[in-house]
């Protein structure tokens, strides 16, 4: 008798993760792993950092070598594309018009760039998702000196522009919020790493785009060469002069795929506390939205190091859902080799990200977004050092920390890992940050 | 490895028997400390910069688990495990 495979759809951060997990939880059976991009997995925080910087080649960021890939016994189809799922019988549509019956499902397609339409087919308009893409826009900020404009000042965006001002670049950084990253950090972090940008010479401006200019020799109708940027105009009719524009936007959850209206795709994918969006159907990392029981309420998380905790998560989920299945029909063949049958269980993590511009590195714990309180503690100004904390509903939520050693935030983590009541919180954090 | 034979395997470790090499890539590490979190006789952090310090190269059996899942959480993917 064939066993059906488990395919996880998504070769990133998650996916692979998903298919590791997959076997340690003792998935012996076969392992689809489906992935859009022609590359092996690898890993995306370094695009907009140490990659676009030069400082290291796209070798580096391979999540796994073909040898560590070997013994997962993976079905491994890059550049391939799920087109479709139909939840009741667990079965993908593919770009090559194949049907993959599955034992289960995993998704973890991610999110995709957001663009304008008005940068539509224009030359020197660049995003930034993929490993392709950070390429492209490495390859023209090896050369000479270029003005760039980045639209977008959320956290992608003042990656970018931090590194583009260390190869010597004029940067200007647009954004529709005055203070950058305001909605990640904070306003009174967002200020300081305002400071800081200015510092280094980035212009920061205010504004929404209204439209892209075109150089005029290339808007000649006639021509067939796509017309070159060589500016991006503001709603208040202002004009900043670009060689290259990098759109930071924001992104969407890879949802399109997904039409089967017994998925709830209205952000991201939604899902119950175990990960689960159906019965045999997972999903992990970017696109998932999953009801966190901590918080009590849907989350959905663009960090990377969510990726890794989620996809682990759901792949026990699903293998102990499996296992139930097939002790429910009296048959062995799924699940783990173990004598104790794996139960399911919620995905509650502490989500942390961070974030590198120029020396400064940003990190948090909790929840940061969605606050109704911050109270930031800048500790020196000049170093760009402070703390703050973030509240909601009377809890601390969120921890986060410019300039701070990792292990002095560390033992932060604590307070917002099981909400504390706010005042108790800001006391610890207070007395944590003066003691030294 | 024992499951078609009668006695039941330890699921949280079906490897603790066989010895374990940590080796580490330092150079990627963004300072997450999961790995502290998750083995902290194993792992530690460095004060200044938070860049992981590797405390046991070849930990024992029951550090098994605990590292394996520090590896896969990395998100920085410095940890290798060979076992």
């Amino acid at each position: 008798m064939t066993t059906r495979p488990i395919a996880v759809v998504g070769a990133s951060a998650a996916g692979i993760t998903a298919v590791e997990a997959l076997r340690r939880a003792g998935w012996t059976g076969p392992l689809t792993l489906i992935g859009d991009e022609p590359h092996l997995p690898y890993d995306r925080p370094p695009l907009s950092k140490q990659l676009l910087h030069g400082a290291w080649e796209p070798a580096r960021l391979l999540l796994r070598t073909a040898e560590q890939l070997a013994p997962l016994d993976l079905d491994l189809r890059l550049g391939t594309r799920a087109t479709g799922l139909d939840v009741a019988t667990r079965t993908l549509t593919l770009d090559d018009g194949q049907r993959l019956a599955c034992a289960g499902v995993i998704i973890a397609t991610g999110v995709a760039a957001r663009t304008l339409p008005a940068a539509d087919g224009l030359t020197g308009v660049f995003t930034l998702r993929t490993l392709d893409d950070a390429l492209a826009l490495r390859d023209r900020l090896s050369g000479p000196a270029r003005r760039l404009v980045v639209v977008g000042n959320g956290v992608l965006g003042c990656e970018a522009a931090a590194v583009a001002r260390e190869l010597g670049h004029e940067v200007t950084l647009v954004g529709r919020e005055p203070v950058p990253m305001a909605a990640a950090v904070g306003p009174g972090i967002g200020e300081l790493l305002a400071d800081e940008h200015r510092a280094r010479g980035v212009r920061l401006v205010t504004g929404d785009v209204a439209a892209f200019e075109t150089a005029s020799e290339t808007a000649d109708a006639t021509a067939d060469r796509p017309a070159q940027v060589d500016g991006v105009r503001l709603a208040d009719g202002s004009l900043l002069a670009a060689d290259l524009v990098l759109l930071a936007i924001g992104s969407e959850p890879a949802v399109g795929w997904l039409a089967d209206p017994a998925l709830d795709t209205a952000d991201g994918l939604g899902c119950d506390a175990y990960c689960a969006a159906a019965p045999g159907i997972y999903a992990a990392g970017d696109v998932a939205r999953w009801e966190h029981p901590v918080h009590g309420r849907p989350l959905r998380f663009e960090h990377r190091m969510n990726a890794t905790e989620q996809a682990m998560a759901a792949a026990r989920n699903l293998v102990a859902e499996l296992t139930a299945e097939a002790a429910a029909h009296g048959t062995a063949e799924a699940g783990a080799d173990g004598a104790r049958p794996p139960e399911r269980q919620p995905f509650a993590p502490v989500p942390y990200f961070w974030s590198d511009q120029y020396g400064l590195k940003l990190q948090a714990y909790g929840l940061t977004t969605g606050a109704d309180q911050v109270q930031t503690t800048v500790l020196d100004r000049d170093a760009r050092r402070a703390v703050a904390l973030f509240g909601r509903a009377g809890r601390a939520v969120g921890v986060l920390a410019c300039a701070l050693p990792p292990r002095q935030l560390r033992a932060l983590r604590a307070l917002v890992a099981t909400p504390l009541p706010w005042e108790e919180a800001r006391d610890r954090v207070r007395e944590a940050t003066t003691a030294g | 490895m024992t499951g078609r034979t009668g006695r039941p395997t330890v699921p949280t470790d079906p490897h603790g028997a066989t010895a374990m090499k940590i080796t580490l890539d330092a150079d990627k590490c963004c300072a997450a400390g999961q790995c502290v979190l998750i083995a902290p006789d194993v792992f530690d952090q460095r004060d200044e910069d938070g860049v992981v310090v590797l405390l046991d190269a070849a930990p024992p059996a029951e550090q098994h688990a605990a590292v394996r899942e520090a590896a896969a959480i990395c998100p920085a993917a410095v940890i290798e495990v060979q076992e």
